[in-house]
């Protein structure tokens, strides 16, 4: 049965009383992957991840210090290792690389953990770490940031120095010193910039190619943004602070495209689909959201209820994940229909748009016509 | 200026034959005698000739208008008692066999169905409650200990607002501001093994505002205060309180952001409550507005209860709930009240 059910999910989100939730979105249904026996408080789901590219592992790091794998496939726990002690702090965050298994906690300590069980490769990263991102594309460079610990790229190839060191904005208008909080980042894999959200209500993009201060700074709202998406075209970014105000940013001015309503408290955990205008976000209102990025509707709302601390989408589909099961051949086949329709209007919305200028720039000028003829 | 204006239907079109116009005014008044007599429905004015879709707003003369205005609010009046007496027979007639009476529509009866409403036998929200910042408490591990304070330089009805609270919660000490900081005053409460912290913001004299803060850990509401009334002002109230535990109730917290609210409130108080001394404080949740009364009650033989008000009286209403202890510049919420977002519907209420 349990495989069944994590078959159908996907979205999965880890929760503050330790219980990882798979959430299927057309069916609306939510099942719970823990024994509801024996939850603690100690098993607090501070991240979560992919634990393989083909999404058929979650990773889950909590609280006690242990990570735990979550077989999708299977529908249960299938390792479990401890991969740091209390005293240094929560996971700030995991990731995985070709066998080997990153991990980092508050207290700046990055481990990378290979599978063979050889040495471990230990990383001081700097106190107060609040996140830690892997790039995507480049899966060996990960980057960390946190409460006075600007950000940092590392190789994990070679791990004595990073490859780039943030350096603090100029200071203020009154010559004082400007804190640095960084609270979340992420990588922009066609461009090659890093993006960072503060704690300081700004949100920063670095070009390391380029120089060691960010190239753009906008701000956001009054209060501390926590999380921080970029959606699949990477000219935008969505962001989320202690509030639960939800926006998408331009990346070419910095300016506010929009926001998204619905949330009632601070967002803990954003993430955008890989592929499709789709943002999810969960926090501290018990609530999974998931948005439309181009319109910005509310598409879906599922009340969970534990506090939420971490989100992550499956690449595939939200909608179809169900009938996927069932008619898998003629299911991909109308995906890609689905996608080639989707652009299609796009194009045709800009020509039509172009279409219409042009209409309206006719008739300005017979418009001027007939006025100079009156005359 | 155009003289030949009837004070007719909107639908006549202005038609500028005069014929045409004496012919329609015919065939109206034509239509309107054959509605007279079709269906006797009380005329507007009596032995008027007009139009049925005559209304009262288009007589030109206001001693005329007011006084026809009167003649028909006075006869609807009327229809509706004689509705009423008719009903009242009927029901009388019937006697034990009529229908039971229709439940009037209320916005809390009709109130749009909360997702997050509490079932009490859900095994999640039960560890989560279990396991929360007031569980201390609620297995009777800690002592709840009040500190009352108020924003800088309070005045008036402040200052015996907080005085008047302390005589009803047990165990509650008010202290004067002195300018102090909140970050400050907070690990000086949690070093003397304060569990709450309750300021009262006051504006022009008058509190307005009510930061109560649980502590070591939090949680921490922010209310705002409205419709205070201290003892003083109450009639027919009792003696003052004694120091005996009062009882604690809580209505109407069904959601799970009232749950929350409510296990705040209920920590704010002793457990075991001293019977000896009667009296009960009660916080009421109606449509988000959370009610607070202090009562003394006697039971007067088995049937009959007396109470009598101790007073004060006062109103709050969530603004918002936040996870630690005071921070409003770095703090993560748990709910924020956003008027705009959430107030779309009369019938939604959020505790």
């Amino acid at each position: 049965m349990a495989c069944v059910k994590s078959q159908q999910c996907s979205v999965w989100v880890g929760a503050e009383t330790g219980i990882l939730k798979g959430v299927c979105v057309s069916r609306k249904q939510v099942y719970n992957f823990c024994e509801m026996r024996n939850l603690s408080r100690d098993e607090e789901i501070c991240t979560i991840t992919w634990g393989d590219e083909h999404e058929s592992e979650v990773l889950i790091g909590s609280v006690n210090g242990r990570v735990k794998t979550f077989s999708t496939e299977k529908g249960i726990f299938t390792e479990s290792r401890e991969c740091a002690d209390l005293t240094h702090g929560r996971f700030t965050g995991l990731a995985v690389t070709d066998r080997s298994l990153i991990t980092c906690v508050e207290s700046g300590l990055l481990k990378v953990w290979p599978e063979a069980g050889n040495e471990t490769v230990e990383i001081n990263v700097g106190s107060g770490v609040c996140r830690m991102r892997q790039n995507s594309s480049e899966r060996h460079h990960v980057a960390t940031g946190g409460k006075e610990n600007p950000l940092k790229v590392w190789d994990l190839q070679r791990p004595d120095t990073p490859i780039f060191t943030a350096k603090n904005v100029a200071n203020d208008w009154l010559d004082l010193r400007v804190p640095v909080w960084v609270r979340d980042m992420a990588f922009l894999t066609q461009s090659n910039k890093i993006i960072t959200c503060t704690g300081h209500h700004q949100v920063r993009v670095y070009d390391p190619s380029c120089q060691r201060r960010p190239v753009l700074e906008a701000e956001f709202g009054e209060v501390p943004l926590t999380a921080l998406s970029v959606p699949p075209g990477e000219n935008s970014v969505v962001v989320g602070n202690t509030h639960g105000q939800l926006a998408t940013l331009d990346l070419r001015k910095g300016l506010v495209r929009g926001c998204m309503k619905g949330t009632a408290g601070s967002v803990r955990g954003l993430q955008c689909h890989p592929s499709l205008p789709l943002v999810a976000s969960c926090g501290l209102d018990r609530f999974l959201r998931i948005h439309n990025l181009q319109d910005r509707t509310l598409i879906h709302k599922v009340y969970l209820k534990s506090r939420l601390n971490c989100v992550l989408l499956s690449s595939r589909d939200l909608q179809q994940s169900v009938s996927e099961e069932e008619e898998q051949l003629g299911e991909t086949k109308t995906e890609e229909d689905e996608v080639w329709d989707a652009m299609e209007t796009v194009t045709e919305k800009s020509s039509k748009r172009a279409a219409q200028d042009e209409d309206e720039v006719r008739d300005a000028q017979e418009r001027d016509k007939k006025k100079k003829t009156k005359k | 200026m155009d003289f030949v204006e009837v004070p007719v239907s909107e639908d006549l079109p202005s038609s500028k034959g005069k014929v045409k116009k004496q012919k329609k005014q015919k065939e109206i008044r034509e239509k309107a005698a054959e509605n007279v007599e079709t269906e006797p429905e009380p005329a507007e004015a009596p032995g008027c000739s007009l139009p049925p879709t005559f209304s009262l707003k288009e007589i030109k003369n206001k001693q005329r208008r007011h006084l026809m205005f009167m003649k028909l609010k006075q006869e609807k009046r009327q229809q509706k008692l004689q509705l009423r007496k008719k009903r009242k027979k009927e029901r009388e007639a019937l006697g034990d066999k009529a229908p039971p009476k229709e439940v009037p529509k209320t916005i809390e009866n009709q109130r749009i169905y909360d997702e997050t409403t509490v079932d009490p036998e859900d095994e999640e929200v039960a560890f989560d409650e279990g396991t929360d910042e007031f569980s201390a408490y609620f297995n009777k591990l800690i002592n709840p200990k009040v500190l009352i304070t108020t924003s800088d330089r309070p005045r008036g009805r402040t200052v015996r607002f907080c005085e008047q609270l302390a005589t009803v919660i047990p165990n509650a000490y008010v202290y004067y501001r002195r300018g102090l900081a909140l970050k400050r005053i907070i690990p000086q409460c949690i070093s003397r093994d304060f569990t709450y912290l309750i300021v009262i913001n006051e504006d022009r004299k008058v509190p307005n505002g009510m930061i109560l803060c649980h502590l070591p850990e939090g949680p921490t509401a922010h209310f705002k205060v409205s419709s205070v009334r201290l003892r003083k002002e109450m009639k027919r109230r009792g003696k003052d309180p004694t120091e005996h535990y009062p009882e604690v109730i809580l209505n109407n917290f069904t959601t799970r952001l009232g749950h929350s609210i409510g296990r705040m409130f209920a920590a704010l108080f002793p457990q075991d409550p001293q019977f000896v001394g009667r009296q009960v404080a009660t916080f009421h949740n109606q449509r988000d507005f959370i009610f607070f009364r202090f009562h003394r009650y006697i039971f007067k033989n088995e049937k009959k209860v007396g109470i009598q008000e101790l007073g004060p009286r006062f109103t709050l209403k969530l603004r918002s709930l936040q996870k630690g202890t005071f921070d409003s510049k770095f703090g993560e919420y748990e709910w924020v009240h956003k008027r705009h977002e959430m107030d779309t519907s009369r019938r939604k209420f959020h505790l």
